[in-house]
């Protein structure tokens, strides 16, 4: 059976290290500015830690990956080439685009260094992934949340491109990269701007009627007296349609597709990608050694592998709302 | 400047579609989109249907483009993109084709199609990728609404040779797309015995926030927004960043809709005179937001 690689969040050099002392094969991050899709203050590295994160990893044998996946326009694309440029200059192991006309620029100056294509490039079909593998020779594909087991089967069985998935963290509802809807409440944007429902834009306010949470003044939700108030990320939020009050569009939950592992397996899949680099070192830590214990179980004996109740409690306790769900992969949650 | 009529973004019955575009023959409308970019599921209007409206529209003197899906996900999603490809490209009727995901981007190449729309779900932010769209065969671009009208002309302005244009206009903003089905979802449904409850449901379901607000609409796996991108107002800062405008469908005033536009291009109307006249003809408040740069939910009057 292939090895699946583990690929892990790092939203500091702290949670680089988390990842690869508790079995990361591959630890991705971004740098400090607008080039990728976690842009949060307070997160990613500059270029001193990422050259030390770089020499962590690569002493212990494992690999880092560097996430430019937002797109740049006109205005300010110096600064998404300058980034191509330092992280090759770095020696990172792969770069995860989504623009092409980024990946045009790094496969012509830039021949050496890895592409792998972001899940932010939208492509959700072998054709499209294929198009990205006949223009720029991309490696590596991640792949939007929103295919069954079937369709990602399908995607692999018809390209040569590496396909990745991801296995466990926040879940996007909508196609990622084609989602505007946090440009349309706040006018910044994960293509653009690198960040879904930004901090800045938020607001929670103690009212008579709960505990309410606004974007940009739109109300995303209320808390009752003792309900554990959430970040107000837009699709997660209640709302009413046609005098129902509910999640519309989707609870606040966690995917995780760990009892997955032997059909992903099974059909091909070379990575796993873990969500969540705005997350502390002590998730990184929970989920990469769950994740780590897992995956060793299934190559040690893949027709005897089972999910303990124990992995599940530990992801359970960082999953968003305490809950999870299979996502696209479960046929009814569509 | 030019209209366009985008693709019908809604489910309804099949004769109601046909009876639109039969009024849309004689409308000052130039070019219309055809073809189901939403949901794979829905079926009142096969390929063959939209083929024939597309043949009568064309001998009314439109310019008929073929939309293909912006979510592609199955095989037979895959099946149906051919299609339309071999069909348009060297069939007959033969017509343009708008591609909405890289797959059909591929497929047009491959089909060697030289006349093509690079659609608004091709995430097109920059000079770069834009001008190897045009490279491939992309004749005509049309603008993700999100994308300012400043941004859109310093792309263009970067280009070695102009390409046509095309703006959101009109119409509930396409925000995004999802594997879920959010119309099954309101009615405890699941996507594949969906009952087709988003058929008739003319212009989506209203989502309001929970002060009674609307906020977006839900149009079976797309979301939109509820409030309506209207730039009637903004026509004199349109001209020289477009050559066409596209005016999404809506399920009533579509061609009055229309003609409001083509008074205000042709000087008939003031801008902000056919704004007013446009109000009661709109499913919800205006927004302009993205245009000028800002939050698409906003409607922004310059000071």
């Amino acid at each position: 059976m292939q090895r699946i690689e583990l690929v892990c969040p790092a939203g500091s050099l702290p949670a680089l290290k988390t990842a690869v002392d508790h079995g990361a094969d591959c630890v991705y991050l971004g740098f400090k500015d607008a080039t990728n899709a976690r842009n949060f203050s307070g997160l990613n590295f500059d270029p001193a830690q990422v050259r030390e994160g770089i020499a962590y990893a690569h002493a212990r044998g494992r690999k880092v990956l560097l996430a430019l996946n937002t797109y740049p326009q006109a205005s300010n694309w110096p600064s998404w080439t300058a980034a191509i440029d330092h992280a090759a200059e770095f020696g990172v192991d792969a770069v995860i685009l989504a623009d092409p006309g980024l990946m045009a620029y790094a496969a012509r100056n830039h021949p050496q260094l890895r592409l792998h294509l972001s899940v932010q490039g939208s492509a959700t079909s072998y054709e499209a992934i294929n198009f990205y593998r006949e223009r720029f020779g991309i490696q590596r594909a991640v792949l939007p949340r929103v295919l069954s087991m079937a369709q990602v089967e399908q995607v692999i069985a018809n390209t040569q491109v590496e396909i990745e998935v991801f296995g466990f963290g926040g879940l996007c509802v909508m196609v990622e990269g084609r989602c505007a809807l946090s440009a349309y409440a706040t006018g910044e944007s994960p293509n653009c701007n690198g960040a879904c429902s930004p901090g800045k834009h938020v607001r929670w306010e103690d009212t008579p009627r709960g505990m309410e949470t606004r974007l940009n003044g739109i109300l995303i939700d209320r808390f009752a007296d003792g309900e554990r108030a959430g970040y107000p990320t837009l699709c997660k939020g209640r709302f009413e349609v046609n005098d129902e009050t509910y999640y519309a569009l989707e609870e606040p939950t966690s995917l995780n597709t760990l009892e997955l592992l032997p059909e992903l397996a099974r059909i091909g899949i070379r990575a796993i990608k873990i969500e969540g680099r705005q997350r502390s070192p002590a998730y990184v830590a929970q989920v990469t050694r769950v994740w780590r214990a897992a995956l060793d179980r299934l190559q040690a004996a893949p027709d005897a592998f089972q999910v303990t109740p124990a992995w599940m409690a530990e992801l359970n306790k960082v999953s968003e709302g305490q809950s999870h769900t299979l996502g696209a992969y479960y046929r009814p949650w569509k | 400047m030019k209209l366009a009529l985008g693709p019908l973004l809604y489910y309804w019955p099949r004769q109601s579609v046909l009876d639109f575009y039969a009024d849309i023959a004689d409308s000052p409308i130039d070019s219309v989109y055809l073809g189901e970019t939403v949901c794979s599921r829905r079926h009142e209007l096969r390929l063959e249907d939209w083929l024939e409206v597309g043949k009568v529209l064309a001998a009314a003197g439109k310019e008929v483009v073929m939309s293909c899906q912006g979510l592609v996900e199955s095989e037979s999603d895959l099946k149906t993109l051919r299609r339309i490809v071999r069909q348009c490209v060297h069939g007959e009727p033969g017509f343009r084709v708008e591609a909405n995901d890289m797959g059909a981007v591929r497929l047009l190449g491959e089909a060697g199609a030289r006349d093509w729309v690079a659609g608004p779900t091709l995430n097109i932010f920059n000079p770069t990728t834009l001008q190897m769209m045009i490279d491939a065969g992309a004749t005509r671009w049309a603008v993700a609404p999100e994308i300012s009208g400043a941004a859109l002309a310093e792309v263009r302005a970067a280009l070695a040779a102009p390409i046509e244009t095309e703006v959101f206009a009109y119409g509930r903003l396409p925000l995004a797309h999802s594997a879920r089905c959010f119309t099954a979802r309101h009615f405890n449904l699941q996507k594949d015995t969906c009952e087709f409850r988003c058929l008739a449901i003319n212009d989506g379901i209203t989502l309001r926030t929970r002060e009674g607000e609307p906020f977006l609409t839900l149009n079976g796996v797309q979301t939109q927004s509820a409030r309506v991108h209207n730039l009637l107002g903004d026509l004199a800062g349109v001209r020289g960043k477009a050559e066409l405008l596209r005016i999404s469908p809506q399920g009533s005033h579509t061609r009055d809709i229309v003609e409001l536009f083509r008074a205000a291009l042709d000087g008939a109307r003031t801008p902000a005179a056919a704004l007013d006249d446009c109000r009661p003809l709109m499913v919800e408040a205006p927004c302009n937001g993205f245009w000028h740069g800002r939050a698409g939910v906003e409607q922004f009057v310059a000071a």
